[in-house]
């Protein structure tokens, strides 16, 4: 197997990653609907338990995405975290906020009261998801870097890369493209979560909001997401020549991507079509509870494809439009072939990661929450 | 032309600093508890007695606080290294990401897989079932913790690895070498059971803090025991793998030790400080004032320490910077002006190589001449950003005091650990309050050392 072999393999791998990741971000999305879907104590609690027993892996996720993604490319990573630095920082900071919430909001003499963990699950189910889509989005629209290895040769400023705008990442969020996918994913969060608390949570007023809000979220998701799409299937895109390794802008890129690699378009497809089954059944038969698991495994597709061909076909997946050659493709910014090799044994390992989460979430499930569970002190409840 | 303000850079290492030293507020005490929690529940599940379950459960609850906080610390230190040391990523990029990502695969998802049904599947899954996920989420905060000290040790310590000018970056050559490399295994070792110690002390002092107040003795004589013997055997193999971190730290960072022990002039069959005051009028390493207005010395031992021979040498600071005698390696060591002069040739060498490649202006043979000066002098490569040889000492006093205190309170631990074992097993642990209390008030002490 060639190196070329196994970077194309690590970059699907972070596509995965990233798949299941903005899938599990229905708990943020969830974050964002306590006092929507809840009218009052009870039910609110039995929403964040729900939610409670699911953010660790959403959390956890995150951190592999980030850590593979260094192990893997890791030119992004001190590109991309040293320069957008702000918008990083600010999605990390709302992590934290997460983390500490659930464990802290009920705990007797906590320091904040639980209103102040409310809002800051709050916050974290806005900024999370908004900015996290935003940056992704960057994937697409570039981002204003510069990148010389030789300055590493020069003692007074041994500097690889440069961000070369003073926001230092917030300029992303200033892109009406970028914020399209961001709004997308924050409303797919949204959906999701609806979705979930159907399935997850046996209470008939909870179903009842939930199943409209999903309406709600669906449609301004689907709004969002695909302006995005069009706008991006439709513009230029940063080509590689394969022979010069040189970046340059090919019109309608991203949309030859998916007719040159066919696969892709159809995978891209069927996962478009999971997404609108699991909302549309949702509202057409009534109680329907699976929508989460059609809704769910079209996302991760869809969201798996769009890194593809941002990655895929001669592609640069982190373009740079104020020095096109410093854009960053797989091949530039992997890591060595032998790095990768040893990670692709450790990815075999991934398999097993997701057996044993099948058989968590399958146990602790298959009795769903409701009133009686939360009221009960002798159970651990957030 | 842009310059790196140095005050940034302090800044930077501020930030970094106090997430570490947050996060490592929170994680030995995850280790140690993990275990012991894991231990009670085994017990009832031996014996089914309910009140070790209910135990379990009360160690579990502070575990889980504990847990998340070193999760969502964990996260930020994991970004910063690219937020904060950006060139670090790329540069050894290659070999750090591994250990990292591997530790979140490996080590994360298991931990937060098991933590949930530790929290959530009493009565959902099997009595073994959940035994078996307790004990999982305490190994999956293990390995967590082997990975980023195999990480944290291939810095001290870098090994498995080759410069490749092409890319200008270190790469993986051998990652056998990385992942048990002795300084790596070492390391782990002795800051896992740092972490059992700290755990058991908490167990210790939360059990005292409860028989001062008269509630729940039972409870809390029972998890002082296993907290004891927890935290004896971590303490007395803790200073087992110390004295082989000694060791390394003799062979592979000579003026780490020479900091620690504020050795200035080498010296064959060098003696230990036991305990001393530092000179704070000392201002150079080559200034002819004492370094100590006071210490006691144990002969011979920090020779015996360092080489495993009680009348070897060993280099002070001021040999370190002038360079001129036999090091580890046999060889003579070149001074540190030296140093950084052959760091400055390879840091130059590699540019010319670079534009040798680059615009082809020079031939093949240019360019190789340059790779092998690079190969030549990159041992030397850091020391190539340096301004004066100065900045190669570390600050002396804070290793020197922390090294002692850390190794004091070791042994207070095992004094204390046994003091309870001993009064437990006489069953009279009830009423002596002046030993609740030092427990109690040992709890920082078990941090501070750890």
């Amino acid at each position: 197997m060639s190196y070329t072999f196994f970077q194309q393999y690590w970059w699907f791998l972070i596509s995965l990653l990233g798949g299941l990741l903005v899938f599990l971000l229905f708990v943020q999305g969830g974050q964002t609907l306590l006092s929507t879907i809840a009218k009052n104590e009870t039910e609110r609690k039995m929403l964040i338990n729900s939610l409670g027993r699911k953010w660790e892996y959403t959390f956890t996720t995150l951190v592999t995405f980030g850590g593979a993604f260094f192990a893997s490319f890791p030119l992004f990573y001190s590109t991309s975290f040293g320069g957008a630095y702000w918008v990083w920082i600010i999605i990390l900071a709302c992590f934290v906020l997460q983390a500490v919430s659930y464990e802290f909001r009920t705990k007797a003499g906590n320091l904040l009261g639980q209103r102040t963990y409310d809002t800051f699950l709050l916050i974290n189910g806005l900024l999370g998801t908004l900015l996290l889509g935003t940056a992704v989005a960057t994937f697409f629209t570039s981002s204003e870097f510069t990148i010389n290895k030789v300055n590493l040769t020069n003692p007074v400023m041994p500097v690889v890369s440069t961000w070369d705008n003073p926001l230092h990442g917030l300029e992303a969020a200033l892109n009406i493209r970028n914020l399209f996918l961001g709004l997308g994913v924050f409303f797919l969060a949204r959906t999701l979560a609806s979705l979930y608390f159907m399935n997850n949570i046996c209470d008939k007023t909870i179903f009842t909001r939930a199943r409209k809000q999903v309406l709600f979220n669906g449609i301004p998701f689907l709004l969002f997401f695909l302006s995005f799409l069009i706008w991006t299937l439709v513009s230029d895109g940063f080509a590689v020549n394969p022979g010069t390794g040189e970046i340059e802008m090919q019109a309608y890129k991203y949309l030859n991507n998916f007719l040159e690699m066919p696969i892709v378009l159809i995978v891209f497809l069927i996962g478009i079509v999971l997404l609108l089954f699991g909302l549309i059944r949702s509202q057409s038969k009534h109680p329907y509870t699976k929508g989460i698991w059609f809704a769910g495994t079209g996302t991760v597709l869809t969201v798996v494809c769009l890194f593809l061909i941002a990655g895929y076909n001669n592609t640069a997946y982190y373009p740079s439009v104020t020095n096109l050659d410093s854009s960053l493709t797989i091949y530039n910014s992997s890591s060595s072939e032998f790095t990768l090799k040893v990670m692709s044994v450790v990815s075999l390992f991934v398999p097993i990661v997701l057996a044993y989460i099948y058989y968590a979430w399958r146990s602790l499930d298959k009795k769903k929450i409701d009133k009686t569970e939360i009221e009960d002190k002798r159970n651990h409840v957030y | 032309m842009h310059t790196i303000d140095t005050a940034l850079v302090d800044w930077s290492r501020a930030q970094f600093t106090l997430t570490a030293m947050y996060h490592w507020l929170f994680v030995p005490l995850t280790l140690g508890l993990g275990l012991i929690m894991s231990i009670m529940e085994s017990v009832y599940y031996k014996t089914g007695n309910v009140f070790w379950k209910n135990t379990a459960k009360f160690w579990m609850k502070l575990f889980g606080i504990n847990f998340v906080i070193g999760v969502a610390t964990g996260l930020i230190l994991e970004f910063e290294f690219g937020t904060n040391w950006s060139n670090y990523s790329w540069f050894v990029g290659d070999i750090f990401g591994a250990p990292l990502a591997i530790e979140a695969i490996i080590a994360f998802f298991l931990e937060a897989t098991f933590i949930t049904v530790m929290f959530f599947g009493w009565n959902k899954v099997s009595k073994k079932a959940h035994l078996t996920a307790t004990w999982l989420t305490w190994i999956g905060a293990s390995l967590s913790a082997l990975f980023i000290l195999v990480a944290n040790a291939w810095m001290q310590y870098p090994t498995g690895m080759y410069f490749n000018p092409e890319n200008v970056r270190g790469e993986m050559i051998n990652f056998g070498e990385i992942l048990f490399s002795p300084v790596a295994i070492n390391k782990f070792l002795h800051t896992f059971l740092s972490g059992w110690m700290v755990g058991g002390a908490f167990a210790v002092g939360i059990g005292s803090w409860y028989l001062l107040k008269k509630r729940e003795e039972k409870f809390a004589l029972k998890s002082m025991q296993v907290g004891a013997i927890v935290g004896l055997a971590a303490a007395i193999l803790l200073a087992v793998t110390g004295d082989q971190s000694g060791y390394q730290v003799a062979q592979k960072q000579p003026m780490k030790l020479a900091a620690m022990e504020g050795l200035y002039e080498g010296e064959k069959e060098a003696g230990l400080v036991a305990i001393g005051i530092l000179n704070p009028k000392k201002q150079s390493y080559n200034d002819s004032i004492d370094p100590f207005l006071f210490n006691i010395r144990i002969p011979y031992l920090l020779s015996f320490l360092a080489t495993r021979d009680y009348k070897s040498f060993v280099p002070g600071i001021k040999d370190l910077m002038e360079g001129g005698y036999e090091n580890s390696d046999g060889e003579t060591e070149i001074s540190a002006t030296e140093k950084i002069e052959r760091g400055k040739i390879a840091l130059q060498a590699l540019a010319d190589y670079k534009q040798a490649t680059a615009n082809k202006t020079g031939t093949e043979a240019d360019a190789e001449k340059y790779k092998q000066i690079v190969e030549d002098n990159f041992k030397y490569f850091g020391h190539g950003y340096m301004d004066s040889p100065e900045q190669l000492i570390p600050p002396i006093a804070i290793t020197f005091y922390s090294f002692r205190i850390m190794v004091i309170f070791g042994v207070f631990f095992i004094g204390l650990f046994m003091v309870v074992l001993f009064y437990l097993y006489k069953k009279k642990m009830d009423k002596l309050r002046w030993l609740h209390w030092i427990c109690l008030l040992s709890i920082p002490l078990a941090y501070i050392t750890s």
